[in-house]
């Protein structure tokens, strides 16, 4: 009979470690105490999906699953527009966009200017 | 004891006693000691007790599908156009914009699929794999990492045993999966200014990845895999994959370990642009991996590029360590449906579904079963056919000559390998760009064959047509000598130069 799966362990704290490792993946900056909360809150809404017994259920790919994959014709039907795309750039040269040289990582944690640091 | 030759797969690498090398380290780019070719011979056995080394090698290979448009939108495919001319908003990753999956992008992966013998997912879906990078507009890039498209199959290739044509050996490698996933665009890297252009004309161009397990053990056998892949692809037509225009990329993952251990840390090896410098690449990486470990070193599971001009691999600067592609399922694209004969549904529109079955029953014949043919119509050699086949459009050249002359086609065969195929490269030329015509060999062959000319007339009449002026002015001497000094010398060039054009 399907019950409620026990909640194994009360929500861990997120770590500095994981917060920095975000900073760095996603580009993303916590700024602030309230922006930490609000993924520690987020996580734990999510969580409750976990209260749900999913045992000898097939996962769900998409919501779109039962729809209908639409196939295309092998035709050329846009292109043509750099101008239109470069209006977009703050950069360019001669119908290139410019970006600066190569991935520059993020500095570690030590660093680089983040409130994480005083954590 | 004899020394072990460092010979295809289930050869082991011993290494190299390098004379005068000096101390620990390994070998800087360039000394490489010449034991280390896998090419048969003997290897000199270092120190007594020296353990073997299995190298392993994996591919993972990048095809370009051949089509008209791209994988998700309709902007062409065309190699070299002005910068950003082929781009459409959903490429430049404009928000409001949606992908639309090209059908015959699908059907080049189902081809592809069946000709490497593997199943066909009925079901597969897409995922969107992230990572930052100036060419990859959308941050992210449309892939099949849970469920792709193809899995499990397998490709058989040849190899030459000891440098002779005439002992071919067939391996086979496993193939994992083929997955559909979109190229990203081009960065050109200005570092005098600092700075990178991005065009984004191959951006979201259709790819199969093609992933080869690591059933290979040196640059050769890569090598040969990658080639009859090649073969097989043009032969469907599903990617023209010529490595030169970035149609068909490899990246080797290379390790070695001792026999009986677990395998060892590997690395991936990229940048390698033509077939030739695989094999390079491969066996460097093998031969710098096994100086490292038995110096006491270690190695770093790291991606190095290949530098075709000191022949060596270097560390690729922009790879920070280990990345997290945080995959998720591509939430705008449901799952691919794919059918066959017996899972047809009745009543849709026949434009919106691929059955697998029509596909398996109009593939064309692989280069594995043209080979086979030409061998049991002909009666050559099987690596005979392996030659045909290797070079664009000899194989119709031969049969169109065969077609056309008395001559055996196992006499046939000869003339076009040994004497056109070498004209032809040594003038760098193409089959298709001949001088000589299938219908003038064939002339010759026949004149040949009734001994009306000599052979090494006819070797002659095909040097001067493949450009050989010497010998055009040989003949024109030969003429004067005929007839006995009468002839006037311009005219006969003139007459003996209308006749060679004809």
């Amino acid at each position: 009979m399907a019950g409620h799966r026990c909640i194994e362990l009360v929500p861990q704290a997120v770590t500095v470690e994981v917060l920095d490792h975000l900073e760095q993946l996603a580009l993303v900056d916590f700024r602030d105490a309230e922006g930490v909360e609000r993924l520690r809150k987020a996580i734990q809404f999510a969580d409750q999906l976990h209260e749900v017994n999913t045992d000898g259920v097939e996962p769900m790919d998409s919501v779109l699953e039962d729809r209908c994959l639409y196939l295309r014709e092998d035709d050329v039907t846009e292109g043509n527009c750099a101008n239109e795309l470069l209006k977009n750039a703050r950069e360019k040269v001669e119908e290139y966009f410019v970006a600066p040289p190569g991935n520059i990582p993020l500095p570690k944690l030590e660093e680089r200017e983040t409130f994480l640091k005083g954590s | 004891m004899a020394a072990v030759a460092a010979r295809g797969c289930g050869g082991v690498w011993r290494r190299a006693w390098q004379h005068g090398a000096g101390g620990p380290g390994p070998s800087p780019c360039g000394r490489r000691a010449a034991a280390s070719s896998a090419r048969g011979g003997a290897v000199p056995v270092g120190k007594s007790g020296l353990a073997p080394w299995v190298p392993v090698v994996g591919l993972e290979i990048h095809a370009q599908i051949s089509s008209n448009s791209k994988l998700f939108s309709g902007s062409q495919v065309q190699f070299a156009a002005p910068p950003n001319s082929l781009v459409s908003f959903f490429d430049a990753s404009l928000p409001g914009t949606l992908p639309v999956l090209n059908r015959r992008c699908v059907e080049a992966a189902v081809m592809t699929g069946l000709a490497l013998n593997c199943s066909i997912n009925k079901k597969s879906l897409f995922d969107r794999k992230h990572y930052f990078y100036a060419d990859l507009p959308a941050g992210y890039q449309i892939t099949q990492q849970r469920v792709p498209i193809a899995v499990n199959g397998s490709l058989s290739y040849s190899l030459c045993i000891d440098n002779k044509m005439s002992q071919m050996v067939t391996k086979t490698v496993r193939i994992k999966q083929i997955q559909l996933e979109q190229d990203s665009g081009k960065s050109l890297h200005d570092d005098t200014r600092s700075q990178t252009l991005v065009d984004l004309n191959r951006a979201g161009v259709g790819l199969m990845e093609v992933v080869m397990e690591p059933d290979m053990c040196c640059g050769e056998e890569a090598a040969a895999a990658v080639r009859e892949l090649q073969l097989i692809l043009q032969t469907l037509g599903s990617s023209q994959a010529v490595m030169a225009e970035g149609q068909l990329r490899v990246d080797a993952n290379v390790s070695v370990h001792h026999p009986g251990e677990p395998y060892g840390v590997r690395t991936e090896v990229k940048n390698i642009n033509s077939i030739r410098f695989l094999a390079k690449a491969v066996d460097y990486e093998i031969q710098r991996q096994i100086e490292e470990l038995e110096n006491g070193g270690t190695i770093l599971n790291e991606t190095r590029a290949f530098d075709s001009k000191l022949g060596c691999t270097v560390p690729m600067r922009d790879k920070e360590g280990k990345q997290d592609y945080r995959f998720m399922p591509e939430p705008n694209l449901p799952p691919l449906i794919l059918y066959d004969a017996k899972s047809l549904p009745a009543n849709m529109n026949h434009q919106q579904v691929i059955n697998i079955d029509w596909i398996h029953e109009r593939l064309p014949d692989l280069p594995s079963v043209t080979r086979a043919k030409l061998v049991e119509r002909y009666g050559i050699l099987p690596e005979h056919s392996f030659a045909l086949l290797n070079e664009d459009g000899l194989t119709e050249f031969f049969e169109n000559v065969v077609k056309q002359t008395q001559m055996k086609p196992k006499k046939v065969i000869g003339w076009i390998l040994n004497v056109l195929l070498s004209y032809l490269k040594q003038h760098s030329l193409t089959v298709k760009e001949s001088p000589v015509s299938s219908v003038l060999m064939a002339d010759l062959l026949n004149l040949l064959e009734k001994k009306e000319i000599s052979s090494t007339a006819a070797k002659q009449v095909m040097a001067i047509k493949a450009g050989n002026l010497k010998v055009l002015n040989k003949l024109i001497g030969l003429v004067q000598r005929e007839t006995q000094g009468r002839s006037n010398p311009v005219l006969v060039k003139q007459l003996l130069e209308k006749k060679l054009s004809e």
